[in-house]
């Protein structure tokens, strides 16, 4: 039912590109791959320019002109509302924050000594970590209430807060794999000297064991932020005022077909632009602690 | 099978319990067709992926620095954006600007349907991946290995069909089974443009009968128990294909 | 540039080969000729650049200037067919390097089917003789994995035979095993000598050199230092620096 247990990798996706061009890939790969995204999304609008040239003549605005007065509102969201590419942000900042606390219970979970938790936390990791994201998603919008009453006072819960938590599930399950592996990786030897020193269980996992693990866990932690960036357009399916909606909104409002591969190629271009210097910055990370390992 | 149909709505008569999914002949049929679609879809897209990951791998290892700038490019985009925007790239950007051909009612329509634009665009999606999985597992095989067959007389595509990708596959398999099961789960993402795969029908399903608890349940448990044979069919290939003495 | 070679002349001619990795220079100027049925041992400190000269005939890495001929074919030339070399040119690597997925017998196999496209089943039983030949009759079906390193050297050298080469190359084949293994690998190529195969043999056995070598070439820092039959070579060298390495080994 699960993928089996030995594998950092859905951790880690992908190995890192290996090869002694660590100096190539961090500096002079970064420009060059943004170049080339750049320049695609240039070719686009050019190619769309041509296009509108060709068909209807040049009296509506051009493509560039018509992508940057789209830009405010695919980034920020509509004035006095918050939406767009920084709610896209906003939610994976929250979802990270809310899967990586519940994560570290739920991997705490899945090394405790007492056998029940452990294998209730078992079936949870497996069960967020091996069901479809869009699912969960649905999941999560269509079964928790729109609002609560605790005592008099009622809480709302606006779709966005509950796309949020429908993200963040499957991100607790990878993170608690994460915490498990890590806390495996430490020698035994540590937990023996932490006990002949008289420290509790607790006491050696809080003070020596998880310091310890912090450092290889960044990496595949910061993979998983990316995944979940890139996860977060999903949001769009069950009604946010994302990116991704409203850059269909605008093409909706636009109804010009040659726009069509531009604003998409821009709404790719924010995305990778963001999520491109992390990954960078993920590799260099896994080399740097790969070495002093 | 009478006999099960109707003790499922029993359970609705007596608890609320709405199984309606199974006993209704109709919705069945949908349920089970949105499943075959996505079983067609996953294979489909594993099968394509894998390709993109063998090719592109082969590529990487070409004299041609375009070429390989080329598929380091392909590789750089596809997996440091959304694969949701991809897909509506695909379909909605791109699909229009294909040519049109007419069906067997003379009514023009895209060459290529909703099904094979996910296809297309899963595939590239998951075959980025695949290309990094197979190229470490191809930097994994020693260099005195390669040396030896070229010493042999092997030509640079018979060492990588015969040497290289044999030993770099029983390497990076763990990897690769981690992204098809990935690929599959992504599969869903197809309800974006319609196409009536598991997740697509199950919404029709509890939109009209208002079980979405009910529908969610079989969903999670389909998707499960999918993986999970996919994932018992992955280590049943990491078995055949092992090797006395080789990795471990 | 290349006249039709026939056996009285030598089977492989090297002249003047420089090799530089970078900016070290490894082969500065190295000539030497094998003659048909000839057995070659090549000894010297390592780094002296014995291994890179085997790997130059067999054009595993391109010289800098020189000429190496084998056959009367130019090896340097870039319009060589590096199959055809290949088929001529058997070699044999330190580290064995058998293709760990294929057994004992598929090893053997395998070039002869793939390159030489020749018949599977001719194939099978030239390759089972050969298994036979190097004493591993029974050891068909094993992995290498599975076996000894000198066993594995052996099923190297049959996978070699394999492809029916005129010259045999032998990389310090011996240096990886461990002393009890290294008897079976040379007992091998002590009856392949003895049948009139050309073999070019790197090694530190001395005392096989002696006794199986008909001439032996010292190497030093790139540069063959000396160079004479055994009964000479080993008793009276000349030169101080094969003395010096000669009364370290032996």
């Amino acid at each position: 039912m699960s993928t089996p247990a030995s594998n950092p990798i859905l951790i880690q996706p992908v190995p890192a590109p290996a090869q002694g061009e660590s100096g190539f890939l961090a500096s002079a790969f970064t420009p060059r791959a943004l170049g080339i995204a750049l320049g695609m999304v240039a070719c686009l609008a050019l190619a769309g320019e041509a296009w509108a040239q060709l068909t209807v003549g040049g009296e509506r605005p051009g493509i560039l002109a018509t992508l940057w007065k789209w830009t405010p509102l695919i980034l920020l969201g509509p004035p006095r509302e918050f939406g767009g590419f920084a709610l896209n942000i906003l939610v994976s900042f929250l979802a990270m924050a809310i899967g990586t606390v519940s994560g570290l219970a739920l991997g705490l979970g899945l090394i405790s000594k007492f056998a029940p938790v452990r294998s209730v936390s078992w079936a949870i990791t497996q069960f967020f970590r091996n069901s479809p994201w869009l699912v969960l998603l649905f999941f999560v919008m269509l079964l928790t209430p729109f609002q609560m009453r605790i005592g008099g006072v009622t809480i709302p819960f606006p779709a966005w807060f509950k796309a949020t938590i429908g993200l963040a599930l499957p991100i607790m399950a990878n993170i608690a794999e994460i915490v498990r592996g890590a806390v495996n990786s430490i020698p035994t030897g540590q937990w023996e000297s932490a006990e002949s020193l008289a420290f509790s269980r607790l006491q050696t996992l809080w003070r020596i064991i998880l310091p310890q693990c912090v450092k290889r866990m960044i990496p595949p932690w910061m993979n998983w932020y990316a995944i979940l960036t890139m996860a977060t357009p999903l949001i769009s399916i069950v009604g946010v005022n994302d990116a991704m909606t409203l850059t269909q909104d605008a093409l909706a409002s636009e109804q010009r077909t040659e726009l069509l591969m531009p604003m998409y190629g821009m709404l790719l271009l924010f995305f990778f632009v963001y999520c491109y210097p992390i990954a960078r910055w993920t590799i260099r990370l896994e080399r740097k602690y790969a070495v002093r390992n | 099978m009478e006999g099960l149909w109707d003790f499922l709505r029993s359970l609705h008569d007596a608890y609320g319990i709405n199984l309606v999914h199974f006993y209704d002949t109709f919705e069945r049929g949908r349920l089970l067709r949105g499943m075959w679609t996505t079983v067609q879809l996953a294979a489909t897209c594993v099968l394509l992926s894998v390709l993109i990951g063998i090719i592109g791998a082969w590529l990487q290892g070409s004299r041609f620095k375009i070429l390989k700038a080329f598929v380091q490019g392909y590789i750089q985009f596809f997996r440091n954006t959304p694969p949701l925007v991809q897909m509506y790239f695909f379909y909605f950007a791109l699909g229009p600007q294909m040519p049109r051909v007419e069906n067997e009612f003379g009514i023009a329509q895209p060459i290529l349907g909703s099904f094979a634009w996910a296809v297309i665009s899963l595939s590239f999606f998951a075959g980025a991946f695949n290309i990094e999985i197979f190229r470490s597992g191809v930097e994994a095989v020693q260099k005195s290995t390669v040396e030896a067959a070229e010493s042999l007389g092997f030509n640079r595509w018979q060492i990588y069909r015969y040497v290289v990708l044999p030993l770099a596959v029983r390497v990076c398999l763990p990897a690769l089974n981690n992204n098809l099961v990935n690929l599959i789960k992504t599969t869903t993402q197809a309800y974006a443009i319609a196409v009536p795969e598991t997740l697509y029908i199950a919404s029709q399903i509890w939109s009209d009968r208002i079980n979405v608890f009910e529908m969610m349940v079989t969903l999670l448990t389909f998707y499960l128990i999918l993986v999970g044979i996919f994932v018992w069919l992955m280590t049943r290939l990491e078995r055949s294909l092992r090797v006395p003495g080789f990795g471990q | 540039m290349t006249t039709a070679w026939t056996p009285d002349q030598p089977i492989v001619s090297i002249k003047d080969v420089h090799k530089s990795f970078g900016p070290i220079e490894v082969l500065k100027g190295v000539s030497l000729d094998v003659r048909k049925g000839e057995v070659i041992c090549i000894i010297g400190p390592s780094g002296s650049g014995k291994s890179t000269l085997l790997r130059c005939i067999n054009a595993l890495v391109p010289i800098n200037q020189g000429s190496i001929k084998v056959e009367g074919q130019e090896v340097h030339d870039p319009a060589l067919d590096k199959l055809e070399l290949r088929k001529k040119v058997g070699m044999v690597f330190q580290s064995y390097n058998l293709f760990p997925h294929k057994t004992a017998l598929e090893n053997v196999m395998m070039a002869p089917v793939h390159v030489l496209k020749r018949p599977k089943e001719e194939v099978e039983a030239q390759a089972r003789r050969l298994i036979k030949k190097v004493r591993l009759e029974g050891k068909e079906d094993a992995y290498p994995g599975e076996l000894s390193g000198g066993q594995q050297q052996r099923v190297a050298i049959a996978r070699s035979l394999a492809m029916n080469p005129d010259i045999m190359l032998f990389d310090e084949v011996t240096a990886a095993l461990d002393p009890e293994t290294v008897k079976e690998v040379l007992v091998t190529i002590r009856e392949l000598a003895e049948e009139g195969m050309t073999c070019v043999l790197v090694t530190h056995e001395m005392g096989f050199a002696r006794e199986i070598g008909d001439h032996i070439y010292f190497t030093d820092r790139g540069i063959i230092v000396e160079h004479g039959p055994p009964a000479t070579f080993f008793t009276s060298a000349s030169d101080p620096r094969t003395r010096a390495f000669l009364s370290q080994i032996l």
